[in-house]
């Protein structure tokens, strides 16, 4: 099932009735999620990723805009008639009811031509037990579960009765570093194996990039770029998204386009062919920089952090705008600890020029919108 | 753990509070299970440095006392009938109250005064209100004003009951009661579950309408089993509050606890201990007291077994 977000806005009223300042937590998203995708809504809280969920959810009534689920407009339809699956960040699970209990639940509301008889009910709370793997905890209750446990069962709750979609709220934002990689890919295999559209939400670049078949990223209510999320990461389309994915983050210069050269101070790094004469914001992500004596891109070097594959090299420069430079480096090229400078070429696929007002992208030469 | 040190400071300060204890609540207590196994004490006698038998005469003059049993059936009647039904209306306002944004302040005001105002005064009320008065004539008795029940009743085109008067039936009279009990019971157990609805997680409803559960499932399998130790305490308390009753029936029908024509007839067990008390046997009363006791106890037992079962986490 695709779905399609039309002019999607959420506008929340301010609490104090006398000021205007209302709050647009989404504002004006277009976009058609195809069918059978594990879409990844990014952005930091407060940017209306989780908004945006709970309207396709209909949780929350959009201001404006409309949700196509197909070719059915839902945008008026209520939460229960949608046949959604949602997963709540804390999971939601009713704690009075056993894990069977609450994944038969959904299926005991189901009514008309869906309706099911009781045998029917447990194997299919069964299956969608053993596709998360919790087949043998079906008479806990949520209470003996550990946090991953639960997370499962709410998401056989969800699968149970064969959503059109599936929908995630952080969900792996309770769970702790080793049960998040391992849950993550189970979210992915499962999605696969049911081939139901999902959505989910998440402020975790590695979590979005890692799983996802295309990426959501959002700021103050407003998309900022959707795309596989490689394509995401090599060609960000402003500097925000540059700066939001990647770990460890991009680093971030003041720069000047003059005559086609890109200059970080005095440094003429790079030719940046058709650029016109301007100030720019230069984002260069760790892998770009070249270990070269002879560079143009002479920083003072702090200190480096060895990683066994890779090493980090911690250094300043004062365009530099964050407060350290880091740069990964192959573990076979060795650095003079002794010196005081480290001087770098760039490689150019891997820097990105922002305008300095809009941080808007600039795109020169051979690196093209992709 | 208080370092021993200060321990004489912890007693030092709860020295207050212990000290009423002991003389208005503790002391009280030995006093009645004293003087309900004393054999006919009297106040003036005990002064005058009488001894007296100690044994059950108390409780077996309690228990083969003709009221006796009329009492406890009266009692039995207003806590069973009363408590399941306030209980299941306290529970349906509550969760009403709780699903409406406008005016649910003024609504819980409203629903809230019977519990500030004084039962004597509300008993008083009802009795005007179900009252039937100014007969005149006693051959052809002509009945010149009703309370607005009966008022009620004859704008819908029924008959008016003689609720609470000369000449009304005991069921009347036990109708009034539990309508007024229930009426009184109340604000109490709505505010308690209005408590418990508050605290409930709101997710669990938005999972619920996820789950595409109609709204009587929602209260029937969400809101009650997630309400239930609130559910258990206002029918533990409901209980033990229904087997003292007697405010209600003094506040309705007076001191002579029944219509006039027959005065008694609606006694319950704290009215006999009452009764006993006017009457200078203080033993019976602390007997009946005891009884009483030993009932609540044991309906309060059966409650706790019956909850555990029911009450989730």
């Amino acid at each position: 099932m695709k779905i399609v977000l039309e002019n999607l806005t959420k506008v929340f009223p301010s609490r104090n009735k006398k000021s205007n300042d209302e709050v647009i937590a989404v504002n004006n998203f277009n976009f058609e999620i195809p069918d059978g995708k594990l879409i990844g809504l990014l952005g930091p809280s407060g940017c209306g990723k989780s908004t945006t969920l709970y309207m396709i959810s209909g949780l929350q009534k959009p201001t404006g805009g409309k949700i196509f689920f197909g070719d059915e407009d839902v945008t008026e339809l209520s939460t229960e008639r949608r046949g959604i699956g949602l997963v709540f960040q804390n999971y939601a699970l009713y704690p009075h009811m056993t894990v069977k209990q609450n994944i038969l639940f959904p299926l005991q509301n189901l009514k008309g031509e869906e309706k099911m008889t009781k045998d029917q009910m447990l194997e299919r709370a069964y299956e969608a037990a053993r596709l998360v793997q919790i087949d043998e905890l079906m008479d806990r209750k949520p209470s003996e579960l550990s946090g991953g446990q639960q997370q499962r069962v709410a998401i056989a709750r969800a699968l149970a009765k064969m959503p059109r979609v599936l929908l995630l709220d952080e969900p792996l934002s309770n769970l702790d570093a080793r049960l998040r990689l391992q849950t993550r890919e189970e979210i992915r295999r499962i999605q696969k194996e049911t081939g139901i559209t999902t959505v989910f939400v998440t402020h975790d670049q590695e979590e979005a990039m890692s799983i996802s078949d295309m990426i959501v990223v959002m700021k103050l209510g407003v998309v900022q770029q959707i795309g596989e999320p490689q394509n995401v990461y090599d060609s960000p389309a402003n500097l925000f998204v540059a700066k939001f994915l990647g770990t460890p983050p991009i680093n971030v210069f003041r720069g000047r386009v003059q005559g086609g050269k890109l200059f970080i101070g005095e440094a003429e790094v790079m030719d940046v062919q058709g650029v016109k004469d301007q100030a720019v914001t230069v984002g260069i992500r760790p892998e770009g920089f070249v270990l070269d004596e002879n560079g143009p891109l002479s920083c003072k070097l702090s200190n480096v952090e060895v990683m066994g594959r890779d090493v980090s090299i911690v250094s300043t420069h004062e365009e530099s705008l964050n407060p350290i430079i880091r740069s990964i480096i192959n573990a076979d090229h060795k650095v003079n600890l002794a010196s005081e400078t480290v001087r770098y070429t760039l490689k150019p696929h891997k820097v990105f020029l922002f305008h300095a007002e809009t941080e808007d992208r600039i795109y020169f030469g051979k690196t093209e919108e992709a | 753990m208080v370092d021993s040190k200060q321990q004489w400071k912890a007693w030092l300060y709860l020295a207050p509070a212990i000290v009423l204890l002991l003389i208005f609540t503790v002391w009280p207590i030995i006093n009645t299970v004293v003087l309900a196994f004393t054999e006919k004490y009297s106040t003036l006698a005990n002064t005058g440095g009488t001894s007296f038998r100690i044994g059950f005469g108390n409780f077996t003059d309690v228990v083969g006392y003709s009221g006796f049993l009329d009492a406890l059936k009266i009692t039995m009647i207003l806590c069973v009938a009363t408590v399941p039904i306030s209980t299941i209306l306290a529970l349906l306002i509550a969760v009403a109250l709780n699903a409406i944004k406008p005016l649910r302040k003024a609504l819980q005001t409203i629903f809230f005064l019977p519990y500030v105002t004084n039962s004597i005064a509300i008993g008083m009320v009802f009795n005007a209100m179900f009252n039937m008065i100014g007969k005149i004539g006693i051959r052809r008795p002509k009945i010149q004003s009703f309370g607005i029940i009966n008022d009620i009743i004859r704008f819908f085109g029924g008959t008016e009951i003689n609720w609470i008067n000369t000449g009304s039936d005991e069921w009347a009279n036990i109708l009034v009661l539990i309508i007024y009990i229930v009426w009184n019971a109340l604000p109490f157990k709505i505010l308690v579950l209005l408590g418990g609805l508050q605290s409930i997680n709101k997710q669990y409803y938005d999972a619920a309408k996820v789950d595409a559960a109609p709204r009587w499932k929602v209260l029937t399998r969400i809101t009650v089993p997630l309400l239930s130790p609130m559910i258990a305490y206002v029918v533990i308390t409901g209980f033990i509050g229904g087997f003292k009753e007697y405010t209600s029936i003094v506040g309705i029908f007076g001191e002579t606890m029944g219509p006039p024509h027959d005065a008694g007839r609606l006694n319950t067990i704290v009215g006999m201990i009452y009764d006993s008390l006017e009457n200078n046997l203080v033993g019976r009363a602390s007997a009946a007291a005891l009884i009483l006791f030993g009932i609540i106890l044991i309906v309060t037992l059966i409650n706790l077994q019956v909850s555990k079962k029911r009450v989730h986490y």
